[in-house]
């Protein structure tokens, strides 16, 4: 198993180095121009400093010279170990080549978190991210304080009834990095959809006050730690099942 | 009143939740809308002490449409009519996103005409809506000239637009693949001609309504919102570049032809109410020069629109896109689930996103100032409402 995923980093890493070139040619000149300052700035936690700052040496590097890129971006591989199978199996069938600088930023994360969140997608200017409920704070945490999101956009839930899950996605932004400013970082959790229940990311987003309101009442997920879960939209006189769940049906259809 | 302002900044520091207050009894709650004419179809609570706001509390929904909900049941083509209900004066922006996302779900290229042609119908729908928003908020700061002349002007950018879409407010005009109908003839020509006088009216706004000392008694200075602030609520659109934050969707995350047109973002450093109701009217200066750039570079003919399959649908995934929007950001998660259907919608809308920033701003501000303060937020509670 770890053979197989070493072998298959490694090609990763080796593909990624030959096709740099052409990745920094397509990328948006202002992530160029502004990349350095983000990923050189110093990371406040202690413990996690070196390994976060290996991705960024080895980003700079591959511009000059992509042969000796394989090499610095080989060693930060093994602590995603788990994780890039998943993450790089579903992108050959839609995007054949993630984009450099969201390669990078996912890495960060895999980096910091390992296990514990997994990979879902990287597109253009887009990442999704998935953990458990109860590693979200942390996670939306790193994101804030290390990588630079510092807005919620929404926060969308989708009710997936077969699973007996329920999906909440935190769609966060940046406005005060410009490498980050057309980024969204899609931050994913699943609860069970009987005891629907995840802890609000209040005290770390302000700005997904009313976006949590609005998926509590209409998806019934209790949000741990948000002063108001409490009718926001709909009549105050709503008797029924929240109305985003599958199992409510509109009259008529 | 040095205890007031102090307890004043109490509530600021410590962020939203802003009732902190000991003397219960020696405040008056006040219910504003929904029927009031100065809040839309849109009502919060207010509690005053003499003269000053010390909580609010906004009420959303009276106008909650269950859009999303609405979406999962008709196919992808069938939802453009109904989504653009939100906000009918921006119909073309909100179908924007719509298309984008789904666009990017199923691989659709757009031709490069089309591409023009929904650049140019959104930018000339702003219009309408800024200029709407901007005869409110002139006859709520009891200037009636100003709700009567964009209210008249408001009629050139909708005659132009009923000769490209066939409809004066709701269009249905962007669908997925590209826009319904070929820019009939003479187009250019007209609209060209509208600018051209646009413009000169512009400066008559802007001499008889922002350079106005009663109104710039009475926006500036007057509940201000800080860049940091701006930041931490997640404000977007006018309010958030009114705070110093360039952020425009067309400049930061290019969709279409965006990235070959020349313009600038227009911000302003104070945040004031004064800054937040002049950046829409210096963002209707620069969309002039905008619409004039696309028609320079439009080709002059070729295809507007990929023929989809009839019922189209995409492979199982999910997307995320934006536009700016006259209220800012507006953006549309669509999860697929590979059926006709989507699976899910969520609009994430700039006046629900704003709409945080009310209680933020409205504390500590004077009972009248709150019109002038509600409306430089650009917030249409419709659209907030969905």
């Amino acid at each position: 198993m770890s053979n197989d995923s070493k072998e298959e980093s490694k090609k990763k890493a080796t593909k990624a180095s030959a096709k740099s070139p052409a990745n920094s040619n397509s990328n948006p000149p202002s992530q160029e121009n502004a990349a350095p300052p983000a990923e050189t700035k110093p990371a406040p936690a202690k413990q996690e400093v070196k390994p976060s700052a290996e991705p960024a040496a080895a980003e700079k590097k591959e511009e000059p010279k992509p042969a000796p890129a394989a090499k610095p971006a080989a060693p930060p591989a093994p602590p995603a170990v788990a994780k890039p199978p998943a993450a790089a199996a579903p992108p050959p069938k839609k995007e054949p080549e993630p984009p450099a600088f969201e390669k990078g930023l996912a890495q960060q994360i895999t980096i910091r978190f390992g296990d514990v969140v997994k990979v879902l997608y990287i597109k253009p200017r887009r990442i999704k991210i998935m953990t458990d409920p109860g590693n979200l704070v942390e996670v939306a945490t790193f994101l804030r304080d290390n990588m630079g999101f510092d807005h919620a956009e929404s926060a969308s839930g989708t009710d997936y009834p077969k699973d007996n899950q329920i999906e909440v996605d935190y769609h966060l932004g940046s406005y005060s990095h410009d490498d980050l400013l057309a980024h969204i970082m899609v931050l994913a959790t699943r609860t069970n959809r009987d005891d629907a229940r995840i802890p609000s990311l209040i005290n770390v987003y302000k700005s997904v006050e009313y976006h949590e309101r609005e998926t509590y009442e209409m998806l019934g997920v209790y949000f741990d730690g948000h002063p108001r879960n409490d009718r926001f939209l709909l009549p105050e006189d709503w008797a029924d099942i929240p109305p985003l769940r599958k199992d409510f049906r509109i009259k008529g259809r | 009143m040095a205890s007031l302002e102090e307890k004043i900044e109490e509530t600021r520091r410590l962020g939203l939740q802003v009732v902190k207050e000991t003397e219960e009894d020696r405040l008056m709650t006040l219910s504003v809308g929904p029927q009031h004419p100065g809040s839309g179809h849109f009502r919060f609570t207010v509690k005053v002490d003499g003269d000053y706001i010390v909580y609010c509390d906004p009420d959303p929904g009276y106008v909650h449409r269950g859009e999303e909900k609405m979406c999962e049941y008709r196919n992808i083509i069938q939802n453009i009519p109904h989504l653009e209900r939100p906000v009918i004066h921006d119909s073309t922006n909100v179908t924007y996103s719509y298309s984008l996302a789904v666009e990017e779900l199923m691989g659709i290229e757009v031709p490069r005409r089309g591409q023009f042609i929904r650049a140019i119908a959104s930018e000339l729908n702003r219009q309408v809506y800024t200029l709407y928003w901007l005869a409110i908020y002139g006859i709520f700061l009891g200037h009636s000239t100003m709700f009567m002349w964009p209210a008249g002007d408001r009629e050139l950018f909708i005659d132009l637009l009923e000769r490209l879409t066939g409809a004066r407010v709701t269009h249905a005009f962007n669908i997925p693949g590209g826009v319904r109908n070929d820019m009939p003839e003479g187009f250019k020509q007209k609209c060209l001609e509208h600018i051209n006088y646009y413009e000169k009216r512009l400066k008559e706004y802007e001499d008889i309504f922002y350079n106005n000392p009663l109104f710039r008694q009475r926006t500036e200075g007057v509940a201000p919102l800080s860049k940091e602030d701006a930041i931490k609520l997640g404000v977007t659109g006018s309010v958030l570049r009114a705070s110093g934050v360039p952020y425009d969707i067309r400049k930061v995350e290019p969709y279409d032809v965006y990235n070959e047109i020349d313009f600038k973002v227009q911000y302003m450093k104070t945040g004031d109410s004064f800054a937040r109701s002049y950046v829409p009217f210096l963002d209707m200066k620069e969309s002039c020069h905008i619409v004039r750039r696309l028609l320079d570079k439009m080709p002059e003919s070729g295809e507007v629109r990929t023929k989809l399959q009839p019922n189209p649908k995409g492979p199982p995934g999910e997307s995320y896109k934006r536009v700016e929007s006259g209220r800012g950001a507006l953006g549309y998660h669509i999860v697929s689930d590979g059926t006709p259907k989507p699976y899910r919608v969520k609009i994430s809308v700039g006046s629900f996103r704003n709409m945080l920033a009310l209680p933020f701003l409205l504390v500590g501000q004077k009972l009248a100032d709150m019109p002038a303060v509600y409306w430089s937020l650009n917030y249409w509670p419709v659209e907030a409402d969905r």
